[in-house]
């Protein structure tokens, strides 16, 4: 179940009284209880007392925790309250967070999606020994920067998967060296201080597409602790090339 | 939501979070259930639509009257807790990471809130529905990025066979498992609740294409190539002659290349082409047979492979070693095959070493290999490790072109080849190939013709290039059709790696996902999807199979392969298959 399937099942106990409040515009109701649910809950969060609040989500994220998925519901209602602090009480809020922070660490992780997230939580700073972690910055195709910390010894492949980064069609082949979508562009001088690349590692790279020389296959690459901050860029492949082309004949003509 | 995710470890690489998904979510979610009746076994196709009746329904997946009539949502969609799942990428960003667009602010935008929640309040709109023909690696990752990067679109692909896959499936070698661990992609993809899987549904037969284009806002292509190129030259259909497509479905299980029984009773076979499809004959013609009996390949050609008489196998192409399609991996493991010998002439590679000094990196160590290969005297092999046989040999013959396969004296089969030797025009992958005038003749009796495939045309309502046996299009937007697109070998051309098809239907993907954006797809006239479709197939007897099928297809094949020694047993036969799943 995903994890706000709640909302449609357990109305009463979900927080979201706070969004109608706020856009209701933006809400049409797709079943009777939806309506319900709109027009209904505007009026809550006068009504209701503090402890309540923290009842209600409690009880909401010990529900969704039983399926695993509390830390992503506490990461959803953290973000959605934080925009709106102006709106609840100062006391509210504080509760509110406090609870939804205390709901990130529990919950069994089960399925892969929730491995992904806890391993993520424990990398949460402050929560875990940060000794053995190590900053990777990615820069994917969209130029966007992802940072993530990663533990010694995890190859580049794992720490994208782990960390669930925005990169398309990383990792086809699961680091077993039968394709090139783990391509990465490295500086010149951490490239240097890498292990020697293997002929099957060097096979695999005369395929892939924006080759450089300073390219390697993350699935043969670990983490060590001198790299520490190093940056590392996903090549584009040549569906980019090919827009950026057109995106340049059009700006001729 | 009521059970943990079954299977394997978390698959690398699948940016779709589709989290402890039952794979029967959907299935339960409209309330259905098979028939309880005992049924005999399903009849063969009528060729003239049937009415629909009763008894047509029965063993069928019934939906509940209430899911039927239901009117709100549209009729035929799931529950919008069902469509709107989890969308990777725009999953709440993690503590660890933090993507440069986070707000702190109060904006519509959400970016830390669960993104059904997103999707919920965000959409007025009704849910693109996409279609997909064809699904194989080209058709998985279209509909992957897709669902990756639309929170609302649904998806349904549709198979001509039971199974799911492809050429992942039917074209690569069985010693080649890793690149076949794609498949836990697509596995996951297609449990996802956004998206539907229908095989035994032939699009072109069972359903046209105009008919899936009033059932879905937007169709792709993504049929690959099903058909082989033919050299044109006489004696090409003695028997003895097969072309390298049909082959390889042959050993890889693909049921329309069962037949084919193979003469393999000859010393000496020719494959003609230098790509990375004869390479592949050539090893599983001379692999030694226990390293064949552990991988996947079917149980009758390992049998016939275990009476295979070859011994010497040689690749013939037109042109010379600079213009050869194989890559450096499959020429290495050739090169490194137990108990077989490549026999290289090293005057095929005299010059070439200052030819590729300023080549590209992959042209360069590629002819670098083959050169040393050449220029190696023959390791001396043990008489323990060989046995006493000769060991089996491998050859490149480059700049010969075929020009007939000449019988045998009473004209029942192949027994060689006539060649003319030829030069060369021009340098680099555009050079040409011109006959000499000379000509010479190799003995063979096993002649494979490994020089491409081909797609057909699936519709007459669907533009072809015949010359180029492509869908024209740009950028995977089909030309003339809206609405119509096209991704994979179908789009460019059957070459290419598993990355280049990844790229490819990527490619597409952001076309049609622009052209919803921007408005160029329409949206708005609300389409049925497989409710609509699935009327279809019913009143023309055709019974569709879905994912959950093939899982148990799937585990069939595993549990008869585990008794073997073998990842899995395939399943050549559509008729078993059917029954396996009670259809």
């Amino acid at each position: 179940m995903p994890c706000w399937a709640g909302l449609q099942q357990d109305p009463s106990t979900i927080p979201l009284s706070i969004l109608p409040s706020c856009f209701p515009s933006l809400l049409p109701p797709s079943t009777p209880r939806e309506a319900v649910l709109l027009w209904f809950f505007p009026f809550l969060p006068p009504i209701l007392p503090g402890c309540m609040y923290k009842c209600l989500i409690k009880l909401s994220l010990h529900q969704r925790t039983a399926q695993g998925t509390g830390s992503r519901m506490a990461h959803g209602i953290l973000g959605l309250l934080r925009p709106l602090q102006s709106r609840l009480s100062a006391s509210r809020t504080r509760l509110v967070l406090l609870c939804a922070e205390t709901e990130q660490h529990q919950g069994p992780a089960r399925g892969w999606a929730e491995r992904a997230f806890s391993s993520t939580h424990q990398d949460a700073p402050g929560e875990s020994s940060s000794e053995d972690r190590v900053t990777v910055h990615f820069i994917n195709r969209d130029g966007e920067r992802l940072t993530t910390t990663a533990k010694e010894g995890e190859s580049l492949l794992e720490v994208v998967v782990n960390h669930n980064l925005a990169i398309d069609g990383f990792g086809a082949c699961e680091g077993t060296l039968a394709c090139s979508t783990c391509h990465l562009i490295f500086d010149k001088d951490t490239f240097q201080k890498l292990d020697a690349i293997s002929d099957e590692e060097l096979d695999m790279l005369d395929l892939a597409y924006g080759l450089t020389d300073t390219s390697r296959l993350g699935c043969q690459v670990c983490v060590k602790k001198w790299m520490d901050g190093v940056t590392l860029r996903v090549p584009m492949d040549v569906s980019d090339m090919r827009r950026q082309l057109e995106v340049g004949k059009q700006s001729k003509q | 939501g009521n059970g943990a995710p079954q299977g394997p470890a978390p698959p690398l690489g699948l940016r779709v979070p589709c989290g402890p998904w039952d794979p029967g979510a959907r299935a339960r979610a409209l309330g259905s259930g098979l028939c309880s009746r005992s049924h005999p076994p399903a009849p063969a196709r009528p060729q003239a639509p049937r009415p629909l009746s009763l008894s047509s329904r029965c063993g069928a997946e019934r939906r509940p009257r209430s899911a039927r009539l239901r009117s709100w949502p549209a009729r035929g969609a799931e529950p919008r807790w069902v469509r709107a799942g989890l969308r990777g990428g725009a999953a709440p960003a993690p503590a660890g990471a933090s993507s440069g667009a986070s707000s702190g602010g109060f904006t519509p935008c959400l970016s830390f809130s669960p993104a059904g929640l997103r999707r919920w309040l965000c959409s007025a709109a009704p849910a693109p529905r996409v279609c997909v023909v064809g699904s194989g690696p080209a058709g998985f990752y279209t509909a992957q990025h897709i669902l990756k990067h639309h929170g609302g679109a649904l998806v349904d692909i549709y198979e001509k066979l039971p199974v799911p896959f492809g050429l992942v499936r039917f074209g690569v070698a069985p010693d080649h498992p890793e690149v076949k661990n794609v498949t836990n992609t697509f596995t996951q993809t297609a449990r996802s609740g956004r998206c539907g899987f229908y095989g035994n549904v032939t699009v072109g037969r069972d359903v046209t294409v105009p008919e899936l284009q009033q059932a879905y806002h937007a169709v792709v292509l993504s049929y690959g190539a099903e058909d082989n190129r033919v050299l044109g030259i006489p004696g090409e259909n003695l028997p003895g002659v097969y072309s390298a497509r049909a082959f390889v479905g042959w050993y890889n299980g693909l049921p329309e290349n069962q037949d084919l029984k193979p003469d393999l009773s000859c010393e000496t076979a020719l494959i003609l082409g230098h790509g990375n499809v004869a390479l592949d004959i050539a090893r599983i013609l001379l692999s030694p047979l226990q390293l064949l009996r552990k991988t996947d390949i079917t149980d009758s050609s390992l049998a016939a492979l275990a009476c295979s008489k070859v011994k010497r196998v040689w690749l013939v192409g037109r042109r010379g070693p600079l213009q050869v399609a194989f890559t450096i991996k499959e020429l290495r493991e050739m090169i490194n095959l137990p108990g077989a010998r490549a026999v290289l002439d090293p005057a095929d590679f005299t010059g070439l070493e200052s030819a590729v000094k300023d080549a590209s990196r992959p042209r360069k160590r590629l002819t670098e290999l083959m050169i040393k290969t050449a220029l190696e005297k023959p390791v001396e092999m043990q008489a323990g490790a060989a046995g006493a046989a000769a060991p089996r040999e491998w050859g490149l013959k480059f700049q010969r072109s075929p020009q007939e396969v000449l019988p045998s004296a009473d004209g029942s089969r192949a027994r060689g080849v006539r060649m003319a030797l030829t030069r060369l025009e021009g340098s680099g992958d555009s050079a040409k190939a011109i006959p000499t005038g000379d000509v010479e003749e190799l003995e063979c009796g096993l002649v494979l013709s490994s020089i491409g495939y081909r797609s057909l045309p699936l519709d007459p309502a669907v533009p072809f290039d015949s010359q180029r046996g492509v869908i024209p299009n740009s950028s995977g937007r089909v030309e003339g059709v809206p609405g119509l697109y096209c991704s994979g070998w179908v789009k460019r051309g059957p070459t290419g790696v598993i990355i280049t098809t990844m790229n490819d239907s990527f490619d597409t993907a952001q076309s049609l996902l622009e052209d919803l954006q921007g408005g160029v797809l329409d949206i708005s006239p609300s389409r049925e999807g497989f409710g609509l479709v699935e009327s279809i197939l019913h009143s023309r007897g055709v019974r569709p199979v879905s994912f959950s099928d093939w899982e148990k297809i799937d585990a069939a094949e595993v549990a008869r392969g585990k008794a073997a020694g073998k990842p899995r047993e395939k399943i050549v036969d559509p008729a078993e298959m059917l029954r396996i799943i009670g259809h």
